[in-house]
């Protein structure tokens, strides 16, 4: 067995030797995944992205992927595997790869390596991209402000990092501006992926009085949890558009009136387009809503009119990039000044969250 | 913090929800290891019984008859389990680790068509009077069928072991199979019965998972369920009264914990979440750290192979 890896990899290696003579071999695009790619949101996408590529460039590309790669050891064999069986740029798809990338792409400096939402490129060949989901975040929070009827929304989070308590703030920010009486309650689920306990945060949320939810974790449990209310409560596609809770089976409107989708396609175009015509550099990429890698889906007609007319101009005014989401005054939890009146939030301070905002109660664990 | 935002009626009718999965796989892990076989394969019998039970509601509409194919794919899948232990006597740990792995596998390659797909569930019953009686109505008599099944299996179950003449013989073969032997009782046989009872009941709980409690169907949806319910035989210390109540506090812990934060309590909610793990762990440090009392507990041939001739 082990003889035959052995032969196989010295012949793929005598290939890659000989591969500078044709010109015209199709450029190796490789893929790591933390999840499977039926989980309908977070791996979902990146596949997505990963065939829009393969699309746009046809027999010129090879995509190839591996689907549930656990972050840590498992990882870094997996990237070593692809990038000695002649990969030519990587996506490695989650932040816990994020030391595991950095550590092969040292050793393979011909190879492209792109790590999605980490912040580490110790060598020239290691880009980072990510996007800016609290975009998404303000518009559902606008939707959550205006359609909750018990003045109570909730948050089903996962795990207490940046990314997270951004989104946090985001949509109560929004979601406040569009009514004043409005209350959050976050609950921690502790879990990317765990589509039980996602099922009963969301039932212990709605079991308390809260009607529009919104959850940072992967799975779609939440929602087919509120589909069980039968239309008192509603809650937002995450990750991926899941649009499949757009209506319930009886036809009656379904618990999903948007969703925030991660559209990784533009990026993933454009850096093997880069590739293959030389103009790639290392980058670290941190796009949103005008560079098309944040979508909101469909807004449903559950949304009254003039809310989702008012989400539109704040998807638009994003896209233009006439509105920052984080636009002051804001205040930070305990009272003092985080940002003055019309001063934007810059980058660095985004990534490195770690406080709520004026008005929203409990404390982030830690 | 305003605990008053908890509605003590329905969080006692989540629990119950959250707990019946559980409650399903380690009653029937108990009966297995009672009669003196560890099947480590919990987890891999939930989820296949969690797929089966899907596909087959999806394509028939019906799911009762959904649990009914993931209760036999459970223990169709805990026979080839119970054949290489038994027959070929392989090792119990390692042959249960690997079905469990099948298990996954197995689950994931066959639900692929099928993720993202609805299916219909399980009314919740109208029982009269009992469901229309005030706060224990809602609490205890408006579920759907299977909570009650489960329950029902647990009573079956202790008094099956408790008062008849086979669930005695059960008890012999896993207190000391060569007696039983000895005494012209079938071990193997004894031992595939109560196997494939124990597939059947975590097809059961995995079928619950996917059909009532989320319900739908996700690569790994089980996320360790099967582990809790191993856990759960031994914290009840092999009791089918004391399994009920661990699942129930197993289920309940998660619910309250996640109730407690949906309320505004935010401190010691990871230890909260740990908890169940931490117990589990205290469990076993006691049980293991006194001889007497686990070799009063465990059934005294626990996890050891049986041949005739030795």
């Amino acid at each position: 067995m082990i003889r035959r890896t052995l032969l196989a990899t010295a012949a793929a290696a005598a290939t890659l030797a000989a591969a500078p003579a044709f010109a015209q071999d199709p450029l190796e695009a490789c893929f790591v995944y933390v999840g499977p790619i039926g989980d309908g949101g977070w791996t979902y996408q990146h596949h997505q992205g990963a065939l829009a590529v393969k699309e746009e460039y046809g027999d010129a590309v090879n995509i190839r992927w591996q689907e549930s790669v656990p972050e840590g050891a498992d990882a870094e064999r997996v990237i070593t595997q692809m990038a000695i069986s002649g990969c030519d740029i990587i996506f490695t798809t989650s932040f816990g790869y994020m030391d595991a990338t950095n550590t092969v792409a040292a050793k393979f400096p011909d190879v492209k390596f792109e790590h999605a939402t980490g912040y580490k490129r110790e060598h020239p060949n290691v880009s980072t991209y990510n996007a800016r989901f609290y975009e998404g975040r303000a518009v559902v929070g606008h939707i959550a402000g205006k359609m909750t009827e018990t003045n109570k929304i909730g948050y089903i989070a996962s795990f207490p990092i940046p990314e997270v308590i951004m989104g946090i703030n985001s949509y109560y920010h929004h979601a406040k501006m569009a009514n004043p009486d409005v209350e959050l309650v976050v609950t921690w689920a502790y879990t990317w992926f765990d589509p039980a306990k996602e099922a009963d945060a969301a039932r212990a949320m709605l079991d308390q009085g809260v009607d529009v939810i919104t959850a940072h974790t992967d799975s779609t449990a939440p929602l087919a949890e509120i589909a069980k209310e039968g239309g008192s409560a509603w809650g937002f596609g995450q990750a991926s558009d899941m649009a499949a809770f757009t209506t319930n089976d009886d036809g009656t409107p379904g618990p999903r009136v948007a969703s925030i989708i991660d559209e990784w396609s533009p990026y993933y175009v454009k850096r093997v387009g880069a590739l293959m015509d030389g103009t790639y550099e290392q980058v670290d990429s941190w796009a949103g809503m005008p560079e098309g890698e944040v979508v909101i889906g469909e807004m449903n007609d559950a949304i009254p009119e003039d809310v989702k007319a008012e989400a539109q101009a704040m998807i638009d005014a994003i896209t233009a990039g006439e509105y920052h989401p984080f636009t002051g005054p804001i205040n930070k939890q305990d009272g003092s000044a985080w940002l003055a009146e019309g001063e934007t939030a810059d980058d660095g301070t985004l990534l490195g969250m770690n406080f709520y905002i004026e008005g929203i109660t409990g404390d982030i664990p830690n | 913090m305003d605990l008053s935002n908890i509605n003590p009626i329905l969080l006692v009718a989540s629990i119950m929800i959250s707990a019946t999965p559980i409650l399903l796989a380690a009653i029937g892990e108990m009966v297995v290891e009672k009669s003196g076989v560890l099947n480590l394969g919990v987890e891999g019998m939930m989820i296949t019984g969690a797929v089966i039970g899907f596909i087959v509601a999806i394509n028939t509409g019906a799911p009762l008859l959904g649990f009914v194919t993931a209760a036999m794919a459970g223990a169709v899948l805990s026979l080839s389990f119970g054949v290489l232990t038994q027959v070929f006597l392989s090792n119990q740990v390692a042959t249960g680790l690997g079905l469990t792995l099948v298990g996954l596998g197995l689950s994931s390659l066959l639900g692929k068509p099928y993720e993202g797909m609805k299916t219909v569930t399980l009314p919740k019953l109208d029982i009269p009077i009992l469901s229309d009686l005030p706060v224990v109505g809602r609490m205890f008599f408006s579920h759907d069928i299977m909570v009650y099944i489960s329950l029902g299996i647990v009573i079956a179950v202790w008094a099956f072991l408790k008062f008849t003449r086979a669930g005695l013989i059960l008890r012999a073969v896993g207190e000391s199979h060569e007696s039983a032997h000895a005494l012209g009782y079938k071990v193997i046989r004894v031992r595939l019965a109560a196997i494939m009872f124990g597939g059947a009941c975590a097809g059961l709980g995995g079928a619950y998972l996917s059909l009532v409690r989320v319900p739908q169907w996700t690569e790994g949806m089980t996320a360790g369920a099967g582990w809790i319910a191993l856990a759960i035989v031994v914290f009840a210390s092999w009791r089918a009264g004391r399994v009920l109540v661990g699942a129930y506090l197993f289920g309940g812990i998660t619910v309250l914990q996640l109730n407690l934060q949906a309320a505004g309590l935010t401190w010691g909610v990871q230890y909260l979440s740990m908890s169940p793990y931490l117990i589990t762990i205290l469990v076993l440090v006691f049980i293991s750290s006194n001889r007497k009392r686990s070799s009063h507990d465990a059934p005294a041939n626990l996890g050891q192979t049986f041949h005739a001739t030795r």
